[in-house]
């Protein structure tokens, strides 16, 4: 028998019996209907925790003064530490192929002030490659310009929460302000962007580093920002940090690297464990599945006890009627596999159109794996009915119309 | 040519053992055409399915030209049904979601045929039964009579020398009853062996050979002297 012939036959079969023909195409599809989606929900949740991170700045490795011993825990912020971190060093990891954009970091608190308005803020000390590196956005006017890190110039950004506390609605552009007595030019406010590494950028002022410097008496960095030239860069910047400030503090290695990637494997590895759950749940409703299309087909085998006894006697051997019944549950599988497919795209869809922040995605091993997995039951659990089919008495199937 | 000595079946019915057929011996030569007579349970039935390889006996041998058939396995069987052997039952056994032709065809297709062939088969069987302006309806859209023909353009459309017919006309009216046996005995006029099986002595006896089953064994053989 041609398998063309086989495929047809066993279509037609399931034409012949609409009702638990649909009724098994529905359960397949909800099976991998679910198994698809609930994959593409865990996999939305684990790029949206990623976007998230990366959200901080893409690629960021960030060096702290001092060294921290101790495993666990954060590393100390202020003391303990042989060697500052200048500004000089911040220049020279640029030197490295590894390092994209770095941008030092001076931090102090002084009061800032417009006309009588006064009030105490975050002061940060940066340069241009901080609005890379952070990703931030501007609400009005422009970043603090490039230029010679070490020379500074008179200008600062205000965060949006500063910017309205001290000139409202508004436009502070060109105003001067006092920040701790000295006069700085507002040239551009930053977008509200939420907290990140813990510090709300809204309520801070940027000025360029060596005034932040001058501003507070140091010329030690709080930390430095450094954007590597891209993921698989990012171990080779790392080292690169390392080994430049080593060179540069007498062979002492003090200072310590953070990296994001680190940070973000590891809720990679949380996020694509709690996938695998949820599919593996969801895959309890394809063998659920699998078991109706058993169920259904030796309904099918007894209600067509005739047709079998028939096809037996104008010439099928068992092993054909074998086939045929296979066949069958084949092709209800495939349809209601397909059927899946279909339904976990319109789900993405209609998420995607409620939640479009919340990034559904069906990862494409999801996709194959669950209609395969869905073929599959189809076929293991149609062998018995199948079996039953073709061990059946010729005589006996036919003894009764 | 069929060849049987010592054909013995029994089925269990409950805790009691019944002897469908003892130790019957039958000889068929091509062209012969015969009807198996006899009261119900006398095993007429039992006999023509071993006959068509749908049962195997469980003692005895039989041999289908000059093949011991009771010693093939279920392909090979299946194999000579397919080739040899034509059935008509009595509740002509279409398969209810297939139209006329298809199920005429379904041999065709079980076998492999190529579909170019099989189409001119199947105009031809349709044709030759007077059904082809049925083809394309179902069984439940057909009157008992077509559905038989159709039954037997299936039965033959792959040229067996053998047509079983099971009470071929239990189940039909008189005059389409006449009009299906009227088919089968040309079948037979064409040199196929026609055997059937009936309660009914009047048609009994249209045919040459007459056989009278009586409690699994064969009472008499008008033809037996041959």
């Amino acid at each position: 028998m041609k398998t063309f012939d086989v495929l047809q036959f066993s279509f037609r079969a399931a034409v012949g019996y609409p009702a638990r023909t649909l009724l098994t195409l529905l359960a397949m599809a909800i099976g991998v209907g679910a198994v698809i989606l609930l994959t593409a929900l865990g996999e939305g949740a684990r790029l949206y925790v990623t976007r998230e991170f990366t959200s901080l700045g893409t690629h960021l490795l960030i060096v702290i003064p001092g060294r921290s011993e101790t495993t666990g825990g954060p590393p100390p912020l202020l003391g303990e530490t042989p060697r500052d971190l200048t500004l000089e060093d911040a220049l020279m990891l640029k030197r490295s192929s590894a390092i994209r954009r770095v941008a030092p970091v001076a931090i102090g608190s002084a009061p800032v002030a417009w006309q009588q308005r006064e009030r105490e803020a975050t002061i940060m000390g940066s340069t241009a490659e901080m609005f890379d590196i952070r990703q931030l956005s501007m609400a009005q006017g422009r970043f603090l310009p490039a230029g010679n890190p070490s020379r500074g110039s008179a200008v600062c950004v205000l965060g949006y929460k500063i910017k309205r506390e001290l000139v409202g609605n508004s436009s502070p552009l060109g105003e001067w302000v006092r920040i701790g007595g000295r006069r700085f030019r507002v040239i551009g406010v930053i977008a509200a962007k939420g907290q990140s590494l813990g510090l709300d950028m809204g309520d801070i002022a940027i000025i360029p580093v060596a005034s932040a410097q001058m501003l507070f008496n140091t010329s030690s960095l709080f930390r430095i920002l450094i954007q590597a030239g891209g993921r698989e860069a990012v171990p080779r910047a790392k080292k690169a940090i390392l080994k430049i400030i080593q060179d540069r503090h007498e062979g002492e290695d003090d200072v310590t690297v953070i990296t994001q990637d680190a940070l973000l494997k590891t809720f990679d590895r949380i996020f694509n464990a709690l996938t695998l759950t949820v599919g593996g749940i969801a895959a309890i409703s394809l063998a659920v599945a699998g078991i109706l299309i058993m169920n259904v087909m030796l309904i099918s085998v007894s209600q067509r006890k005739t047709e079998i006894g028939l096809l037996k006697a104008i010439g099928s051997p068992r092993s054909q009627i074998l086939r045929l019944f296979l066949s069958e549950s084949a092709v209800l599988s495939l349809i209601g596999s397909f059927l899946g497919v279909v339904l976990a795209l319109v789900g993405t869809w209609a998420s995607l159109r409620f939640y479009p922040n919340f990034p559904v995605t069906i990862p494409w091993w999801a996709l194959t794996a669950a209609t395969l997995v869905g073929v599959l039951t189809g076929l293991v659990f149609g062998v018995l009915p199948a079996r039953r089919a073709a061990g059946l008495e010729p005589v006996e199937a036919l003894s009764r119309r | 040519m069929i060849e049987m000595t010592g054909i013995g079946r029994s089925f269990q019915v409950g805790t009691e053992a019944v002897h469908a057929l003892q130790a019957v011996d039958l000889t068929v030569r091509g062209g012969e055409y015969l009807s198996v007579m006899g009261p119900s349970g006398s095993g007429k039935s039992t006999l023509l399915n071993i006959i068509g390889l749908l049962d195997r006996p469980d003692s005895g041998v039989y041999r289908l030209d000059d093949v011991n058939a009771t010693e093939l396995n279920d392909t090979q069987q299946a194999a000579v049904r397919r080739h040899k052997i034509g059935f008509v039952f009595q509740f002509f056994h279409l398969v209810p979601r297939l139209t006329a032709a298809e199920n005429v065809e379904l041999p065709l297709i079980l076998a492999g045929m190529d579909p170019n062939e099989r189409k001119k088969r199947l105009d031809h069987a349709l044709e030759a039964l007077g059904i082809a302006d049925r083809a394309r309806h179902r069984p439940d859209q057909l009157s008992g009579g077509q559905r038989q023909r159709v039954a037997i353009a299936r039965a033959t459309i792959m040229r067996p020398g053998i047509i079983l017919a099971d009470e071929p006309t239990g189940n039909l009216d008189r005059a389409s009853g006449n009009d299906v046996l009227d088919i089968l005995e040309n079948l037979n006029k064409e040199g196929k062996i026609l055997i059937m099986v009936t309660h009914d002595p009047e048609l009994g006896r249209r045919a040459k050979r007459q056989i009278q089953m009586l409690d699994g064994r064969i009472g008499s053989d008008s033809g037996k002297s041959a």
